[in-house]
């Protein structure tokens, strides 16, 4: 078993860390901060740490006047309170004036848990995606969150972090290096390739090497930066394993599998298939279950790649 | 502050009316109403009471202007013009192809917008963040913003009230550019807004009410701001939308739409 852990616990580190380094880091939260972790920065640094209580439209308008004098912000909460509900205050104060904002959000995703639908965001890479300017990155575990964290405090860009609630078991060592748009090829093969971000990375090593077993070699992709998205590594997989599998925590609109999509459609279409959630809803229950009753274990990836390796032309 | 002062602000502010009908003319497009009536606070804002240099938008100890309902961009792209931060024959660009006046404020596009808005209610928080962002770092600059009265029924300008006063940002002066009318029809019938003066009050809030027209007490306003200490100030500006043009004042039909050539040449006449 893989050791475990949080990447919401690895965000709340980082943060620490870069706020001994940088004196313009500031860390805004809206009531959630022992969740989100950023509790961690608010005990080091007490005056650095602003919470906004519930009232995340504002939190987002504070945080684009902080970087428009001059500080780096990172703002906090849960996944749906920082995406969906304050779509429009991220496109107007900090995606299209290019504010030096990271939102990082954490409980994104089904693996929240008994919580339920209305704090399963599996919507919010959609949103996210389709705006200009922002940075988007899902770390599939704790050391890629603190490498891509680092990574956006260096730029003055808006960036949409997305972070789980769950321990995530470690598939990175720490000598991994992170950069923007681009892809980590984690396993080779040329049968099939299999694109994943966050938690679903674990299962699709899973997945592959329950393939490998029988004789299928599937490449596995790490495709932490959902947008702007590699191309090149897309490409280069449809033309030499002929057939894709996407694996995301998201609707299986708009978010990975809609991104890896558009790229193939435009350059060279091959079979494809979308692991993901089949435009419903979430349900409470524990993360597991839930990955087992969408359908979004290693085992179901598996019968993905077999349906897909079918269809290659 | 002196009589031929007060006189010298009060020509300032006609020039930019004059520029607002003739850009918005030319421009075929955009919002009259709203820009003609905070003109005189943006006119005493930027020829009196802000820091700021023209030739170095980017001064870091420059006093901030956001302007919250950035439909009403004629009047501060008029001020920005006439204080020399980009030639005034740009005005005459306003909301064309390539021009960098967009049709609401872009802080990416324009020298000396300080916000990009447009989406109405988000301007105070921004105004917020900029105050605080002085207070952290021990900066002695001010943050002024503009707010719609029809704006002010967003939710969001109550969580900004809300964190502006929990944060005691005194260095942060709002005015509400209270003109009674929205789009729909009068403020009080859409969404009724009163006891204004009361919620921000009650929130936390240094209030001022003052003719949003006359510069000494806009003047007045911005003085006592400035030696309230402790809590925000509130300036609730009674303004008439349209003011300065007899035919818009009053009129709900020109919030959103522009003079024709016609309109244009009385309205001109009457702001000589
Ligand atoms: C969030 C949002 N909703 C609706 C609009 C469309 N809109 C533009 S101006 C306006 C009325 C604004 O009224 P007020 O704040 O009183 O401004 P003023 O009268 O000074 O023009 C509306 C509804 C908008 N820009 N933003």
């Amino acid at each position: 078993m893989a050791e475990l852990m949080a990447t919401r616990d690895a965000y709340g580190e980082t943060l620490v860390k870069l706020g001994i380094e940088n004196k313009d880091i500031v860390v805004l939260d809206a009531d959630c901060s022992s969740s989100t972790r950023t509790s961690l920065f608010k005990e080091k640094f007490p005056d650095r740490f602003f919470n906004f209580g519930i009232g995340e439209a504002n939190m987002m308008g504070f945080a684009a006047g902080l970087a428009s004098c001059g500080k780096t912000v990172f703002a906090s909460t849960f996944a749906v309170f920082g995406s969906a509900r304050v779509f429009d205050q991220i496109r107007t104060s900090i995606a299209w004036p290019k504010a030096n904002v990271k939102i990082v959000v954490t409980h994104a995703g089904i693996s929240v848990g008994e919580d339920g639908a209305s704090h399963q965001a599996i919507e919010d890479l959609a949103l996210m995606r389709s705006l200009p300017n922002l940075t988007v990155i899902v770390p599939a575990d704790g050391i890629e969150t603190e490498k891509a964290v680092i990574t956006a405090a260096k730029d003055s860009t808006p960036f949409y972090i997305r972070l789980g609630r769950a321990k995530f078991p470690i598939v990175f060592s720490d000598d991994y290096e992170f950069k923007i748009g681009k892809g980590t090829i984690l396993k080779q093969g040329n049968d099939v390739t299999i694109i994943a971000i966050g938690l679903m990375v674990f299962e699709a090593l899973q997945a592959a090497a329950e393939l490998q077993k029988e004789g299928i070699k599937a490449r596995v992709i790490n495709m932490s930066t959902i947008k702007p998205i590699d191309k090149d590594i897309i490409i280069q997989a449809a033309i030499e394993t002929g057939a894709i599998v996407t694996c995301e925590e998201h609707s299986i609109i708009g978010g990975l599998g809609s991104a890896v999509a558009e790229v193939l459609v435009e350059n060279n279409p091959v079979a494809m298939k979308r692991i993901g959630v089949k435009d419903r809803f979430g349900l409470s229950g524990k993360p597991d279950e839930l990955l087992e009753r969408f359908e979004m274990k290693s085992t179901h990836i598996v019968q993905a790649v077999k349906e897909v390796m079918m269809k290659k032309s | 502050m002196s009589n031929q002062e007060i006189q010298e602000l009060e020509v300032k502010a006609k020039e930019i009316r004059r520029w607002i009908i003739k850009m918005l003319a030319e421009a075929g497009s955009g919002h009259p109403g709203g820009a003609l009536s905070c003109t005189d606070i943006i006119t005493a804002l930027y020829f009196k009471i802000m820091n700021h240099k023209p030739d170095n938008p980017k001064w870091e100890d420059r006093d901030r202007f956001v302007l919250s309902k950035g439909h009403s961009c004629p009047a501060l792209y008029s001020a920005l013009a006439l204080s020399g931060y980009f030639p005034t024959s740009e005005l005459m660009r306003l909301r064309k192809l390539d021009s960098f006046l967009q049709g609401h404020t872009d802080m990416t596009a324009t020298p000396g917008v300080e916000m990009s808005a447009g989406s109405l209610g988000q301007g105070l928080s921004v105004a917020g963040g900029m105050a605080l962002a002085a207070k952290l770092d021990k900066k002695k600059f001010r943050v002024y913003v503009v707010l719609g009265d029809g704006e002010s029924q967003e939710g969001q300008i109550w969580e900004a009230a809300m964190a502006c006063a929990h944060y005691k940002l005194d260095n942060l002066c709002a005015f509400l550019d209270y003109n009674k009318l929205q789009i729909d029809g009068p403020v009080n019938e859409v969404m009724v807004i009163e006891p204004i003066v009361d919620k921000f009050k009650a929130f936390g809030w240094n209030t001022i009410e003052i003719d949003g027209h006359d510069m000494h007490q806009i003047i007045y306003a911005t003085n006592e701001a400035n030696i309230t200490y402790g809590k925000p100030t509130m300036v609730i500006a009674h303004t008439i939308k349209g003011k300065g043009v007899s035919f818009m004042e009053g009129k709900v039909g020109y919030h959103g739409v522009a003079p024709t050539k016609e309109e244009e040449q009385k309205a001109l006449l009457e702001l000589e």
